[in-house]
């Protein structure tokens, strides 16, 4: 840090062009690489053990390379791996986790921008005391609402099922979705919808073929925080599904953690980059979006 | 599609009922509606009043009054998860505010490889707890980990083995948990710095005041917002805390964990004492209120009341 002190002079923006190797950049750089050592230790721990037989892993050394490469822990944990009395492997639950996704991504979004648009351009008597509960309730912890959730779902008899999980992806995802499409449509100019409403057009006219194609980046960042969010979500999942219906983080810790047989280290973290592998894919196809998707988790309304 | 009966300004001749005045608007937040008032207000004072009771496999109306908080406050399970969640919280707060600050100013400084460095800071956070806690958890492990490892590079008496070692394992726990999160902050605080004005810096160098100390007597206290925000943020993950404690190292060893969310969960849906998961989640609720009151507070109450 001393080092940085000593160099008044040159201005952090400035618009000269900077030594190569001034003693600010040799730190700056230095921080940086050793803290993304910190970042991609685990990632490559995870690969590289993932690739390696069991008996190369018992010799020791979790960061070598592996000598011998070998798919075969990916293919055991995608089809082999076994929790409790079931070995169908992780595909299991990657088809329950699709099966979840899919209509939780679609039912949240579309009736968290439907909000969104009424919140802003249909704004009725306590349509805002309506906004502020549910922004507040995003504050409540899970923990107080899951069991009245559970008798909920056992009154309409979705308690176990992939739709049960569907529904409270949906409840859950909506503050933050709603808040993220509120503030896209209040940023529309509001000319845009009175002249479409003196053409003639309603709610849903409006909705379809105005508010919605110009909101389609919000439509991106809103599928890409909802897909992570959901895929990485464990807790409900553990909570308001049973067994056969697991979605693969539950299923992942399961295999894992279970106490039963001898540890396949190396099936174990093919099986967590499998799970990992959707988020990242989309983390990385992404770019830029997914820090928006994020930071409108810190954006106040 | 149909179309909403009434414009904004009602036509003459129809019926000037106000609860049929954009009633399509109100017919599409109808699942909004549902979810404020059934799910998190109904669920809440349902939960709140229930715990108040002695409901064990189901719940039943047998008032107890406040026997369950009594009884919480004298478990040790509880009082060791509140420690512990005390312990991770407070490091967990200071580092990953000092990391994701320091992060963000190294790499607003103009540097290469900017997006690349961003990249490989964030995106753990796009993983899930789960992951996180196992990938955590197998480079930990004693025996084939980063201890044997260190331990063949000569330096034989290394000992570092949270997951099995009561006293350390909280930050066991914090390596991951930062490692997660870290990165999610420094994205926050980079667009903090952003927007800040440049005129700033080149006033500070006009001045001669060193780097360091702009960032200190200047920037922070400007960025007063993003660092509420940030706090808000990861005061509102520690007590969520539960996934990465289940898939790292399942509360133990022992109980020395645990944490009040894990608690909370293996009340209701294990130990079949539901009247004590509701007076443990009541307690997580009211320390949610006393954070965020005073948030609150400072960040609407003083703008548009006072």
């Amino acid at each position: 840090m001393a080092d940085m002190t000593t160099n008044t002079a040159q201005g952090p923006r400035g618009p000269k062009p900077k030594k190569a190797f001034s003693r600010t950049n040799i730190f700056l750089y230095g921080t940086l690489i050793m803290v993304s050592m910190y970042y991609l230790l685990p990632l490559y721990v995870m690969i590289v053990t993932s690739l390696k037989g069991m008996p190369e892993i018992r010799m020791g050394n979790v960061f070598g390379p592996p000598m011998e490469i070998t798919f075969e822990p990916w293919v055991k944990a995608w089809s082999e791996a076994c929790t409790g009395i079931n070995c169908d492997g992780l595909s299991r639950g990657f088809g329950n986790s699709v099966r979840i996704l899919i209509p939780s991504v679609l039912l949240s979004i579309a009736i968290a921008s439907i909000n969104g648009y009424a919140l802003s351009n249909w704004k009725f008597k306590g349509s805002e005391t309506f906004f502020t509960i549910l922004i507040i309730g995003a504050f409540i912890p899970y923990q107080t609402m899951l069991y009245p959730i559970v008798i909920m779902l056992r009154e309409i008899g979705l308690m176990g099922s992939i739709w049960g999980l569907v529904l409270v992806h949906t409840v859950f995802g909506m503050p933050i979705l709603t808040l993220l499409f509120r503030n896209y449509f209040t940023s529309i100019p509001e000319e845009l919808f009175k002249a479409a409403r003196v053409d003639g057009a309603g709610f849903w006219q409006i909705y379809f073929q105005i508010m919605m194609p110009m909101a389609l980046p919000i439509f991106v960042v809103a599928i890409i925080l909802q897909v992570t969010g959901i895929w990485n979500d464990f807790l409900f999942g553990v909570i308001y599904t049973k067994p056969a219906t697991y979605p693969m983080t539950v299923q992942l810790n399961n295999i894992v953690n279970s106490v039963q047989g001898v540890k396949e280290y190396n099936v174990n973290m093919a099986a967590t980059l499998l799970t990992g592998l959707v988020p990242l894919v989309i983390y990385f196809a992404s770019g830029k979006l997914f820090v928006r998707g994020i930071a409108a988790g810190a954006v106040k309304g | 599609m149909t179309v909403a009966s009434d414009p904004p300004r009602a036509r003459s001749g129809k019926r000037p009922n106000r609860l049929f005045k954009n009633w399509m608007a109100k017919l599409a937040s109808l699942p909004m509606i549902l979810t404020a008032l059934v799910v998190f207000v109904g669920g809440t004072a349902w939960t709140v009043t229930y715990s108040f009771t002695g409901s064990r496999m189901l719940p039943k109306t047998n008032w107890v009054g406040f026997d369950q908080y009594e009884r919480l406050w004298s478990s040790d399970r509880w009082i060791i998860s509140i420690k512990n969640l005390a312990i991770y919280g407070i490091c967990s707060l200071i580092l990953t505010l000092v990391i994701g600050f320091t992060l963000a100013a190294c790499l607003d400084r103009k540097i290469r490889f900017e997006g690349v460095f961003r990249s490989i800071f964030l995106y753990p956070f796009a993983l899930s707890f789960v992951v996180t806690g196992l990938a955590w958890q197998w480079i930990l492990n004693p025996d084939f980990g980063m201890q044997s490892v260190v331990r063949d590079w000569g330096w034989t008496t290394f000992n570092f083995d949270p997951l099995n070692n009561p006293d350390i394992v909280m930050f066991g726990l914090l390596i991951a948990g930062i490692w997660q999160g870290s990165g999610l902050i420094m994205c926050i605080m980079l667009a903090g710095l952003r927007g800040i004005d440049e005129d700033i810096w080149k006033a500070a160098k006009v001045d001669g005041i060193g780097t360091v100390k702009t960032y200190v007597m200047v920037i922070i206290p400007m960025m007063r917002p993003v660092f509420v925000t940030a706090l808000v943020l990861i005061a509102a993950g520690i007590i969520k805390l539960y996934d990465l404690v289940v898939a790292q190292t399942g509360g133990g060893p022992g109980l020395s964990s645990e944490v009040p969310a894990k608690y909370v969960i293996e009340l209701m849906f294990r130990a079949q004492n539901l009247g004590q998961g509701f007076a443990a989640s009541t307690m997580m609720l009211c320390s949610v209120v006393i954070i965020l009151i005073p948030w609150a507070y400072l960040e609407f109450g003083g703008r548009k009341r006072g």
